[in-house]
């Protein structure tokens, strides 16, 4: 059986058929989850994708956070489901407290829209469990505020985890370490800021994404998520 | 009682503020020298419905911590600016600011 991904839509995400098309392609059964539903029973991995969540209005993510959704994409994570936030999903996930640290504006204040080189730094994360670390994917990034930064203590501890999972070859934006994805302690919550999606096909230049993703949907197929409800 | 509110959110000390930086750098262009420690954050006004001052204070206190700051970049201050006028009445003056 395929692994069945939610694909969860706010008001204003814009990259949730990208990632449902690149996912399917790949073999995962997809279904796009609106922001309003309460329940996320059924799925085997959730993404929340990239676009301007409720207008980015506030903070990337500020009001996102706050949507009905949202309590039950904890209860997942908390049950071990794997959860993927891309770029402004990875908004959404720092400022619901789900991963630690902040994404502020690019340093230069420029918008992004270019690929860059992300090199693998870690395997504990269930996008890269199934990529060798120190592997460097050319990823399009394509943002304001992905200038990810957090407090020493919780750098280190980053590092000391091994929760660092992505760092840019050329920093573009002013990420403290070069951070362009972490996960949590377990690895199964996982934000970027470069989009996997966009780099799926030949057509668009890379297809380094897709190991990325094809990593998550072999999570997926054995992760077994019970959720309270 | 209704009362005019004012939050401040700023961004915290030691997180770089490019935007504040940009505009220091655009002011000696136009001729103004002297200035520095240029920081830019957001002012948002509210009018709140409350018993007392403090009970006003407080609410827009828990706002701005929960939905319009996020602590780990940004530090906040909440003024009570005093208390709003009624709908079609008059300003009522003064209200001490209360820094927090």
């Amino acid at each position: 059986m395929s692994a069945r991904v939610g694909v969860v839509v706010f008001p204003g995400t814009n990259c949730e058929h990208d990632v449902a098309g690149v996912l399917a392609s790949l073999g995962g059964e997809t279904e796009l989850v609106w922001h309003g539903t309460r329940s996320l029973g059924g799925y085997d991995a959730l993404v929340l994708p990239g676009g301007f969540a409720h207008g980015d209005y506030l903070r990337p993510g500020a009001i996102a956070r706050f949507s009905p959704v949202m309590d039950a994409v904890a209860d997942f994570a908390a049950a071990g489901g794997p959860v993927v936030g891309i770029c402004n999903g990875f908004q959404v996930l720092t400022e619901a407290g789900l991963l630690p640290g902040a994404l502020q504006k690019n340093r230069g204040l420029r918008f992004i829209c270019t690929t860059v080189g992300v090199r693998v730094s870690s395997a504990l994360s269930v996008i890269t469990a199934g990529v060798e670390v120190g592997r460097v994917l050319q990823i399009p990034i394509n943002h304001f505020e992905g200038n990810y930064t957090c407090d020493r203590s919780t750098l280190a501890e980053l590092r000391d985890e091994g929760r660092i999972v992505l760092r840019y070859v050329d920093n573009p934006n002013g990420s403290i370490d070069d951070i362009a994805g972490i996960c949590n302690r377990e690895g199964n919550v996982v934000g970027l800021m470069p989009h996997p999606e966009r780099a799926a096909d030949e057509l668009t230049g890379s297809t380094d994404g897709i190991v990325l993703l094809r990593s998550l949907l072999a999570a997926a197929d054995t992760a077994e998520v019970a959720l309270g409800d | 009682m209704r009362f005019d509110v004012l939050v401040e959110v700023r961004l915290r000390q030691g997180i770089a503020d490019p935007e504040g930086a940009t505009i220091e750098r655009a002011l000696p262009a136009l001729g103004f020298t002297g200035i520095g420690q240029v920081r830019v954050g957001k002012a948002i006004r509210m009018v709140v419905e409350a018993a007392r001052i403090q009970d006003a204070e407080q609410v827009a206190s828990q706002v701005a911590l929960r939905l319009l700051s996020n602590p780990v970049i940004e530090d906040v201050e909440v003024t009570v600016l005093g208390s709003a006028p009624a709908a079609g009445g008059q300003a009522a003056a003064g209200g001490g600011a209360i820094g927090q």
